[in-house]
């Protein structure tokens, strides 16, 4: 197991024996419209079925890489973003590849949690659903109890499945959230702070709920957290000022760095 | 700077906006003072039942009212509506939610050119594209008319509200797989309903009351009729021509109509704040 290399476009080569690689960038950069790069040269690999989370200080582009995984910088006119972004081999931002697609197989679940404030909770979980086409009440029924039972929030809401998202508690909304996203059955579920506004009850919950998911779905997880990133994930990622300065297995980062500013942050030298 | 001197400096300060603020409502009460006192005693069953009629029929003291024009100004105005409504949400939506197309900044550029437009223009207009080409004043030509005056509002307030509408919103809706036009229709615009439907109503409300567009469309009519392809009397064109006609039953009738205005309009305010306090409610279970 090897720190990777910006320079070695081969990043799949850097995951530990047995895992397969499921997402991969090569050369990824975004850039913003006054010229600044918000992430540079970012090559990664990201394995499946387990969860990487990507840590870093404010402003280093962990959160900026992380949009650019589900192409959610398309609607802003002026970032532009180059290199290339693998899911199962196929290049996410190639010329004819659909956003819209690209999004139904990588969701996300984002830092605030984000109910539709006039659904309920029950049509808050089949809103990817009946998009594409599922109205059949047995088939949403089965899909909103499974996904519900998934995040973990199943039993907690069964008997009020018609009342609005937004009267569940912080907590409760962001695993509502995370039912809906995994409603759609996506690949590789991003997750961006999800507990950051979340008290340490909720977070606990949250992170169980992580380590449970992972069973069935790829998650990328950004963290302010160290700590939390030590607890839940098999990967770690280390960003710093828009560059990818180490990935490794989580263990070996948070025991042995190969980097000496990974080291820095680490033990809280910087933050 | 004393304790005492702070203190009596904020207690000036603060009589001197309420002295502001009064001198803005008192005119809202003299307004709706007059009218009512004015207008009261033409209010009977006659006014909301009888056709106006030519002037001899109030100089002879017949019955009298102004049936014709409380009707046709809920035929007009609604008409104008129903028009109105697709165009003004669908260029907010253009504005707000569509930055990047070509037509957004167009769009923004017309509509604050007509925002601030006279309304005898709108009725201009109308008069040109619907009176000259159909072949006679209409109430469906005041009702374009109207709608010219309601479509820059509706389309302002729609693309304000959206624009506050939280962003993390379309990014959970487009982060499903959502197309952009689903997030819209069925995500951002329910989230600001109640903020548009205050607009539509502002925008309703203000085209209720104008005169001007209506002078060269609907035209007007002493006799009362439902059929939007002839002319057709409304409150505030009425009101005109009956303050400068020289009859004395008259104006007091037309006081008596700037009444109903009034309610109309009040009322459809109130309709509208309960219908968003409701949808607010629901919402929050």
């Amino acid at each position: 197991m090897d720190t990777i290399n910006v320079k070695d476009k081969d990043a799949g080569a850097t995951l530990a024996a047995g895992d397969e690689l499921r997402m991969e960038t090569v050369g990824l950069s975004v850039r913003y419209g006054t010229g600044n790069y918000g992430i540079r040269d970012v090559s990664m690999a990201v394995a499946d079925k387990r969860v990487t989370a990507l840590i870093g200080p404010s402003g280093c582009g962990k959160s900026t890489f992380l949009r650019s995984l589900n192409r959610m910088h398309d609607l802003a006119p002026d970032i532009t973003v180059t290199g290339q972004a693998f899911l199962d081999g196929e290049d996410l931002y190639a010329p004819d590849m659909d956003a819209v697609l690209v999004r139904r197989r990588v969701g996300m679940v984002f830092q605030k949690p984000t109910p539709f404030p006039t659904k309920s909770i029950y049509e808050n979980v089949c809103a990817g659903l009946r998009l594409v086409g599922v109205n059949k009440k047995a088939t949403l029924d089965e899909a909103v109890e499974r996904s519900l039972r998934g995040a973990a929030l199943w039993d907690e809401v069964k008997d009020r499945l018609k009342t609005p998202g937004g009267s569940l508690s912080g907590g409760q909304q962001q695993r509502l959230c995370i039912a809906r996203a995994l409603a759609v059955e996506p690949e590789v579920l991003l997750m961006d702070e999800p507990t950051s506004s979340l008290d340490p009850n909720a977070t606990i919950r949250i992170e169980q709920l992580i380590h449970e998911l992972k069973e069935q779905v790829t998650i990328v997880i950004v963290t302010h957290n160290m700590h939390q990133a030590a607890r839940v994930s098999d990967y770690t990622a280390f960003f710093y000022v828009g560059e990818l300065v180490e990935l490794s297995a989580t263990k070996e980062m948070f025991l042995k760095p190969r980097e000496k500013k990974t080291e820095e942050y680490l033990t809280g030298f910087f933050s | 700077m004393k304790l005492r001197t702070r203190f009596l400096r904020d207690r000036l300060m603060l009589a001197g906006l309420g002295l502001l603020t009064a001198v803005v409502v008192v005119p809202l009460f003299i307004i709706i003072f007059y009218v009512v006192a004015n207008g009261f005693s033409a209010l009977d069953a006659n006014f909301f039942t009888q056709e106006l009629g030519s002037p001899a029929r109030a100089m002879q003291g017949k019955p009298t009212g102004l049936v014709a024009s409380i009707v046709g100004t809920l035929l007009i105005d609604l008409a104008a509506l129903a028009m109105a409504l697709p165009f003004g949400i669908g260029t907010g939506v253009m504005m707000s939610e569509y930055r990047e197309h070509p037509f957004a900044p167009i769009a923004r550029l017309m509509v604050s050119t007509l925002n601030g437009m006279p309304a005898v223009l709108m009725g201009l207009t109308a008069y040109a594209l619907v009176v000259k080409n159909t072949g006679g004043f209409s109430g469906m030509a005041g009702s374009v008319a109207l709608a010219f005056v309601m479509v820059p509002i509706i389309a302002r307030t729609t693309e304000s509200v959206l624009t506050v509408t939280p962003w993390a919103l379309r990014e959970a809706g487009l982060s499903l797989g959502l197309p952009r036009w689903k997030v819209t229709l069925s995500l951002v615009l329910p989230a600001a309903r109640t903020g548009i439907i205050t607009g539509v109503l502002i925008a309703f409300a203000r085209a209720a009351g104008e005169a001007a567009p209506l002078l060269l469309t609907s035209f007007g009519n002493n006799f009362l009729s439902f059929d939007l392809s002839k002319p057709m009397d409304s409150l505030p064109q009425r009101l005109y021509s009956l303050a400068i006609s020289p009859y004395k039953q008259w104006h007091a009738l037309g006081w008596g109509g700037a009444i109903i205005l009034l309610l109309f309009v009040i009322l459809t305010f109130f309709i509208g704040r309960v219908a968003v306090a409701r949808l607010e409610k629901r919402m929050k279970g």
